[in-house]
């Protein structure tokens, strides 16, 4: 509903969105009497990633957002998302892959994310949508171990399609987690933060 | 058929803490010597409207409870006991003893079984006392004028040893006269008496006499009265239970069968004798306003959801008067019709409409304005909520102390916000303890200063400009200025030989560990507390300061902001970037004259300003952003503070003062040092609002500050 209306709003830019938007619905009429969950995938770069369709809240064209002091580089700011003041975060930054420039084909994934008792909406920057797909639990491989160089904690699994094709689903809660929203982009903090992490493992208070 | 009550729970906690709070402040106003009956009345009818809501939800440890308090409170009304002050005391010991079981209940814990026995034996032992002396019964016809000689009360003429209600071995004679209104609240006096009929043979009689003529008979009206003869041995309050709901909507009068038959045709013409009388007649209500402030209403059943704006305790939801939402709805009406307004000159615009669209602008930005404020204006309670609390603590604390305070309350229609209320209300108490503790003087004491011996503290709020303002002040002691600041020397709080004005030594009293007195007390003295008030005061971003003469007394003023959702602010520019400083903050706005510059340890930049220094936070610097302007000379520069620290904060640009909404940062994100949330702009963009204190233990604590949390230590330790 939201989403229909929001749609409607937006300009030339978001027609791409808003196509895949209705996609959904309509793969999700297709799947509904089919167990399994459903998974929204987009792109970045080569690769795609996947998150619960569940968490999807709406789908927005980029726009300019007011930028936050003292935080990390891949919080771009805040914008208004009809009244309420919500964070936008660019994933391919947070996952270290090159920036780059947006466009008006650029897609923000709002999700709704639970930290503890709390809920919250954030924004993540992706390349492009690509598909809905429904996946059985077992379907999701848990992610290999990739040592210290790689934070696996936010990696949900790994999914095939169409038999060569690697869906990597994300496990939001932990991607925007408090510490990743907060640390800065100081290498002693990250430090500092990897290895809390590796002691003890990430804390959630309900903060 | 099986109703889901438990939908009607909330609403039954919502109304018995009303229910209680009316009890308390009525007990509180009963003056032993003469005990207003319409008082009594009013915490008799609240006492029964928590019993039969706890009957109902089957709450039988409550209704039993607030059955025995209920009938020591019928004792009082009618004139069988007297009041005492120790009778007073016990009954508001058994309202927090009802308030304490209520709680348990309502958030499912364990019931205070010891608090509960000790509540309830002081309840018997009243009660027993009352049975056997029986010397207060003389007193009886004097409370109690309206009662006709010849009929007296049942519990005074058929005394029961058992304590409770009587029980009449001739049966019962009961008048019925229901208002006007009655089948509108969908009672049926055929049921009623049907019920009757279930206890015992029932005679039925009607009077017709309030019959208008044919002409004149409206058939949804009830103009008619009813006397019913009840022939068993019932106890009064099973009668009682069946006009239960109906109780509010009509006059009933119960009386022993033996006692009332000779004189019942006088009794008929005597209405206003019924003891019951909760009906909202206009008499009876009249009365039961004067008799407490919001009293009236708060009994009833269904009726009185009018003139009380708020729930207490935690229930987040408010209660709007109708006559709010009737004036937002006319200016809703106001806004559409501007609109429609625009959009037509919108279609068929030249340039000779100008004027016009201009006209039509300033209109709609009358009614944004206006609308604005209404729509604040529905959080907006009176005060006297935050009030209710306070006599109760007065009575108590001066009892415990052997003091006696005359305590007034002023302007209690006063309105603020419902989340600055319930903020405040533990500070007040706070403050008004400490008065009655610390400020009012022995009785001994004072006569002997040449005061008259009650003290005298007043409460009062009243508007000044955007702020609410709060002062406590009492007629006791004062402040001693020398034995507070010889202990903040002591404490190494004031330097030796240093001159503090008179402010900034009462200022003092705000610091923590610090008390002038000698003795901690149950009640107050450990220097805990006043701090706590001030950092309360403060985080509602509101002020707090002292005055006092030795020997005369102190004032304590607070100052608050109406509201916790818009602040005005000064909106100002660096780099690409909109921020905005809440103008409270805001002390000057000057341009940087480079002589005053100065630099310490060729790192810190102050200026010189006011006959002192302030050290200047370039902004751009502290948030890592690009200027426009690096250049301090002849650059803008907005000097603000936060509890007596200046700061220079350096900016690109200067723009508009406007009022803006607080939206949180932190709903959907994190706190943020520096920013105390964000703002949307006309243009739909966002803008952060500073956090004065943040920004300036940022500025010192170095050049960035990012925020981590729990990581703090181990990153400082590594």
């Amino acid at each position: 509903m939201t989403q229909e209306s929001e749609n409607n709003t937006l300009g030339d830019n978001d027609r791409k969105a808003a196509a895949l938007g209705s996609g959904a619905d309509t793969v999700d009429a297709m799947q509904a009497a089919a167990d399994g969950d459903q998974y929204l995938t987009f792109t970045l770069g080569e690769e795609e990633y996947g998150v619960d369709i569940l968490r999807v809240q709406e789908i927005k064209g980029w726009q300019r957002t007011t930028p936050i002091p003292n935080t990390p580089h891949y919080v771009k700011g805040v914008i208004n998302l009809r009244g309420t003041i919500v964070p936008v975060i660019d994933l391919r930054e947070r996952f270290g892959m090159s920036a780059q420039e947006y466009s008006k084909f650029t897609v923000v994934v709002m999700v709704r994310v639970f930290s503890g008792s709390r809920e919250r909406i954030m924004g993540l920057v992706v390349d492009a949508l690509s598909e809905v797909y429904t996946f059985q639990p077992e379907q999701i491989r848990p992610a290999p171990e990739f040592g210290a160089a790689l934070r696996t904690n936010f990696l949900r699994g790994l999914a095939t399609v169409d038999d060569n094709k690697m869906v990597i689903i994300l496990d939001v809660d932990e991607l925007l987690s408090d510490e990743d929203l907060a640390i800065a982009d100081d290498q002693s903090r990250i430090a500092a933060v990897v290895r809390a992490d590796s002691e003890g493992g990430t804390e959630h208070g309900n903060d | 058929m099986s109703v889901d009550l438990s939908q009607f729970l909330q609403t039954f906690f919502e109304e018995s803490f009303e229910g209680l709070d009316t009890m308390e402040s009525g007990l509180l106003e009963l003056d032993p010597e003469q005990p207003n009956s319409e008082t009594l009345n009013n915490v008799f009818r609240a006492a029964h409207s928590i019993k039969g809501g706890a009957g109902t939800f089957g709450l039988t440890a409550v209704s039993d409870f607030t059955h025995r308090l209920e009938t020591l409170l019928d004792r009082l009304r009618d004139g069988t006991q007297s009041v005492t002050a120790d009778r007073v005391n016990v009954l508001l010991n058994a309202v927090d003893c009802l308030r304490g079981m209520l709680e348990a209940i309502q958030n499912e814990q364990e019931l205070d079984a010891d608090a509960l026995s000790n509540a309830q034996k002081r309840l018997d032992q009243e009660l027993a006392a009352g049975d056997g002396g029986g010397g207060a019964s003389a007193t009886a016809p004097a409370t109690e004028p309206a009662t006709p000689p010849a009929a007296p009360q049942p519990s005074a003429g058929n005394p029961s040893p058992g304590g409770g209600d009587g029980t009449s071995r001739g049966g019962w004679w009961i008048r019925f006269e229901p208002e006007p209104h009655l089948f509108a609240t969908g009672n049926d006096p055929r049921r009623l008496f049907l019920a009757l009929q279930d206890l015992g043979d029932l005679e039925v009689e009607c009077d017709t006499s309030g019959l208008p003529p044919l002409s004149g008979l409206d058939p949804e009206t009830c103009q008619l009265a009813w006397t019913l003869r009840l022939h068993a041995a019932v106890e009064e309050s099973a009668i009682r239970e069946v006009f239960e709901w109906v109780e509010d909507d009509a006059l009933i009068d119960i009386r022993p069968l033996d006692a009332v038959q000779p004189e019942e045709d006088s009794v008929a013409q005597e209405p206003g004798s019924a003891s019951a009388s909760a009906a909202p007649a206009p008499e009876a209500s009249a009365g039961a306003g004067s008799g407490g402030g919001d009293g009236k209403g708060v009994a009833g059943k269904g009726g009185g959801k009018g003139g009380r704006g708020g729930g207490s305790g935690s229930a987040s939801s408010i209660r709007v008067d109708t006559e709010k939402i009737d004036a937002l709805i006319d200016m809703v009406g106001e806004l559409v019709i501007t609109q429609s307004m625009l959009s037509q000159i919108g279609k068929e615009f030249t340039e000779q409409r100008l004027e016009e669209l201009q006209d039509g602008l300033a209109q709609l930005e009358r009614n944004t304005r206006e609308l604005q404020e209404n729509v604040m204006r529905i959080r907006m309670v009176p005060i006297s909520f935050a009030y209710s609390r306070l006599p109760r603590i007065v009575h108590d604390t001066s009892r415990a102390l052997g003091k006696t305070v005359d305590f007034q309350m002023e302007g209690e229609q006063t309105e603020l916000d419902k989340t600055v209320m319930e903020k405040i209300i533990d500070p007040l108490v706070h403050l008004v303890r400490n008065s009655v503790d610390h400020g009012i003087e022995a009785p001994e004491e004072r006569t002997a200063a040449g005061k008259p011996e009650t003290g005298t503290i007043t409460i009062e709020a009243y508007h000044k400009g955007g702020n609410i303002i709060i002062e406590i002040s009492d007629d006791g002691r004062g402040i001693n200025r020398d034995k507070l600041l010889g202990k903040a020397r002591a404490a190494g709080l004031v330097e030796d030989g240093s001159e503090l004005a008179d402010e900034q030594i009462y200022d003092l009293i705000f610091h923590p560990g610090l008390s002038t007195h000698d003795q901690a007390t149950e009640y107050s003295g450990r220097g805990v507390g006043m701090d706590v008030v001030k950092r309360n005061v403060r985080s509602l971003s509101g002020n707090i300061h002292v005055r006092s003469t030795h020997g005369q007394g102190t004032t304590i003023t607070i100052s608050l902001p109406l509201t916790l959702s818009i602040l005005d602010g000064q909106l100002f520019r660096v780099g690409d970037q909109t921020y905005i400083i809440p103008l409270v903050s805001v002390i000057e706005s000057l341009q940087v004259d480079a002589s005053k510059v100065s630099r310490v340890t060729s790192r810190g930049e102050v200026y010189h300003w006011r006959e002192g220094y302030v050290p200047i936070v370039r902004l751009h610097e502290l948030f890592d952003t690009e200027p426009v302007r690096k250049e301090l000379a002849g650059g803008l520069m907005v000097i603000v503070e936060d509890e007596d620290t200046y700061l220079g904060v350096f900016v690109d640009d200067l723009l508009d003062q406007q009022q803006v909404v607080i939206k949180s940062l932190e709903a959907n994100y994190l706190q943020v040092p520096g920013i105390a949330g964000a703002t949307i702009l006309g243009d739909g963009t966002v803008a952060l609002i500073l956090d004065i204190a943040g920004l300036i233990e940022m500025s010192r604590g170095g050049r960035r500050q990012p925020y981590i949390p729990q990581q703090d230590d181990a990153d400082e330790a590594a």
